[in-house]
């Protein structure tokens, strides 16, 4: 187990959200759209040169901007162990 | 009147049900105080007339933006009626977090009915709900509808007079939504769809900006060919060969005193010089700015229906975020190459003063539009595409450096781009045809009567001798800055009613190479054009309409001194 921002993600990789750093305003506004704690989320894309970045969680896609997605901490499960 | 407030996330399909409710007859507008619009028709329940109102759309009603306010705002003013009722639109395929908003709709004081949109979508998806236990549990009625195909529609009309105060759920909200997902979704093997295929293609930067880029070349093609036809072989021949003719023979017969006359039909017929309330009046927002309004808006219509602008928007963010606006003002951007008129129309989708001002400045300075464009390169061209090279890379650059100064200058951050990127969806024509003439509508209402009043404006200006004076005044100066000759001062006061032509006239003033790149580059930055400066007035504040006209005339005038001194 690893734990890595959105950023650091490869497309296409899962993780499960552990910890969503920020303000309450910033985790309402994540959270109205499925994105929370213990969901699961995959990286569809990212943009050139730390543009957004493109998640999905559950059914919903979203796009948000590099800041932001360096707020969202998840966890991949991984076979080789770094530490 | 009986109201029914349409509610939902955004990117439900909620306002495909508000068509599917109401007839033709509806009308958009803005809430007060706000650029937020919202949509309203009528419709019949058990033969009583009931008014539909399409409310922006929100994630909740604790507001994270503007338009989620209004949505608030008007919601306490629908509960002050006991009579009224709420839908919600429910995206079946994201149910967990569309619940989130029945909640908060379930505790607040109004009756309450369900639409489970997108009933397809979800089952194609392998999600299966058991609408008839969520109804139980929730204690209002649930409707499952398929917008689109007009499915489950009836039904939701029905059941509108059933609609009722539903339970609170007064537990943890994730709680008690986990506890109804437990009870009712069940979501087996999904297949990746070709809709998903597509969207990995157009959102992924290595195949998504070529492709951004060929859409975006498309566009400007078929507004620029489907806008220049329609003047040039429907609406131009209808104006000079029906209208002219028409009103200039009820004029003439009416005979009014000379002034008069001179306000309504011009000093000449010629609909672009004349200034005549009844003939420039009417020939420039209908003949030259309708065609390609309508042609940009069904295409613009067609993308937001199908679900490619927030696409378009994530792409071209990495590189707008840098000049201080969203990747949302991308759209705008673009179209201002086409006309500027759509563009600041389209600013309105932005949240904050001071994107939409930066966005305005580039809209105006990045590039002319396209009429413009064309005659500079006819122009131009025979003398070296060295030369067209160098006008348009300065104005291009130009409009960077002016952009990434009034994000220094002007207070506030750039904000973040984050939003949803909703699935493509298909199309519905009918309602494309519907939403673009809605636009045009508003377009009409909005813009037509201010062009009215300028060209009113500037008869009476012209009449009483001011625009001779400002052109003998201003002129001297401005000319020998630039090193033009006098005999370009008459283009360039009248100039700003249709840019293009200004452009075109140049040909005729026999100038030398340098003073014709001058001339075109000025042209092009002094001032924004009748229509859109009239636009622009009714996008942007005073202070801000104020701040980008000047730095336009001042950077055109700027960088036409500079190429005086410096070019050969």
């Amino acid at each position: 187990m690893r734990k890595i921002d959105l950023t650091q993600m490869k497309e296409n990789e899962k993780g499960i959200i552990v910890e969503l750093l920020g303000g309450c305003g910033f985790l309402r506004r994540l959270e109205v759209l499925g994105i929370r704690k213990g969901k699961e989320v995959k990286k569809i894309s990212k943009q050139l040169l730390g543009g957004p970045v493109i998640i999905q969680v559950g059914n919903t896609q979203v796009a948000l901007g590099c800041g932001m997605a360096k707020k969202i901490i998840v966890e991949i499960k991984n076979k080789e162990k770094k530490d | 009147m009986r109201k029914i407030l349409l509610m939902g996330n955004p990117n439900v399909g909620k306002s495909v049900i508000f068509s599917r409710l109401t007839g033709t007859y509806v009308v958009t507008s803005n809430y007060p105080g706000t650029t937020v619009g919202f949509t309203k028709g009528y419709t019949k329940i058990n033969g009583e007339k009931v008014e539909v109102i399409d409310v922006p759309g929100a994630y909740t009603l604790e507001p994270t933006n503007t338009a989620e306010e209004v949505a608030v705002k008007m919601l306490e003013t629908a509960s002050q009626e006991k009579e009224n009722v709420v839908i919600q639109v429910i995206d079946a395929t994201n149910l967990e977090r569309n619940l989130i908003l029945t909640l908060q709709l379930l505790s607040r004081n109004l009756p309450l009915l369900i639409a489970l949109n997108l009933w397809d979508e979800a089952k194609h998806l392998g999600i299966q709900i058991d609408f008839q236990k969520l109804e139980a549990i929730l204690g209002v009625p649930v409707v499952p509808t398929v917008a689109i195909t007009g499915e489950g529609i009836k039904e939701l009309k029905e059941k509108i007079p059933k609609a009722k105060k539903g339970r609170c759920l007064t537990g943890e909200k994730w709680q008690e939504i986990g506890k109804i997902i437990d009870e009712v979704q069940r979501v087996s093997h999904r297949h990746h769809t070709f809709s998903e295929k597509l969207n990995d293609l157009t959102i992924r930067p290595a195949t998504g900006l070529p492709l951004a880029l060929i859409i975006l070349y498309l566009i400007f093609l078929l507004v620029r060919l489907g806008g220049e036809n329609l003047t040039t072989y429907l609406l131009d021949p209808i104006f000079n060969k029906l209208y002219l003719p028409l009103i200039t023979k009820i004029i003439t017969q009416i005979s009014p005193p000379k002034f008069f006359l001179e306000i309504l039909l011009g000093k000449t017929l010629e609909p672009l010089s004349s200034f005549g309330l009844l003939t420039t009046g009417p020939y420039i927002p209908f003949v030259i700015v309708l065609p390609y309004l309508f042609i940009f808006y069904l295409l613009l219509s067609l993308l937001e229906d199908i679900g490619y602008l927030p696409r378009l928007a994530t792409l071209l963010d990495t590189f707008l975020h840098r000049l201080g606006v969203h990747g949302y003002s991308s759209v705008p951007i673009i179209l201002g190459f086409g006309c500027k008129v759509p563009a600041l129309l389209a600013t309105r989708i932005l949240e904050t003063k001071r994107e939409k001002v930066i966005t305005t400045a580039l809209i105006m300075m990045m590039a002319p539009c396209l009429p413009q464009s064309a005659m500079i390169v006819s122009l131009i061209a025979p003398y070296g595409t060295k030369y067209l090279f160098l006008i348009f890379s300065l104005l291009f650059f130009l409009s960077l450096f002016v952009s990434f100064l009034l994000s220094k200058v002007l207070s506030g951050e750039t904000l973040e781009l984050f939003l949803e990127i909703p699935p493509y969806r298909r199309p519905i024509f009918s309602l494309l045809g519907k939403k673009t003439w809605l636009r045009l509508k508003a377009f009409l209402k909005e813009a037509v009567p201010l062009i009215f009043g300028g060209v009113f404006l500037i008869s009476i200006l012209e009449l009483f001798g001011i625009i001779d004076f400002i052109a003998k005044f201003l002129g001297k100066p401005l000319l020998y800055l630039l090193g033009l000759p006098e005999r370009t001062i008459g283009v360039i006061v009248t100039g700003f009613l249709r840019k293009d032509v200004s452009i075109a006239l140049l040909s005729l003033l026999n100038l030398t190479p340098k003073q014709l790149i001058i001339a075109s580059l000025f042209l092009t930055l002094y001032l924004p054009c009748l229509s859109t400066f009239f636009v622009m007035g009714k996008e942007l504040r005073l202070k801000n309409l104020f701040q980008v006209v000047v730095i336009q005339f001042f950077s055109g005038l700027f960088v036409g001194f500079l190429l005086n001194h410096i070019l050969n």
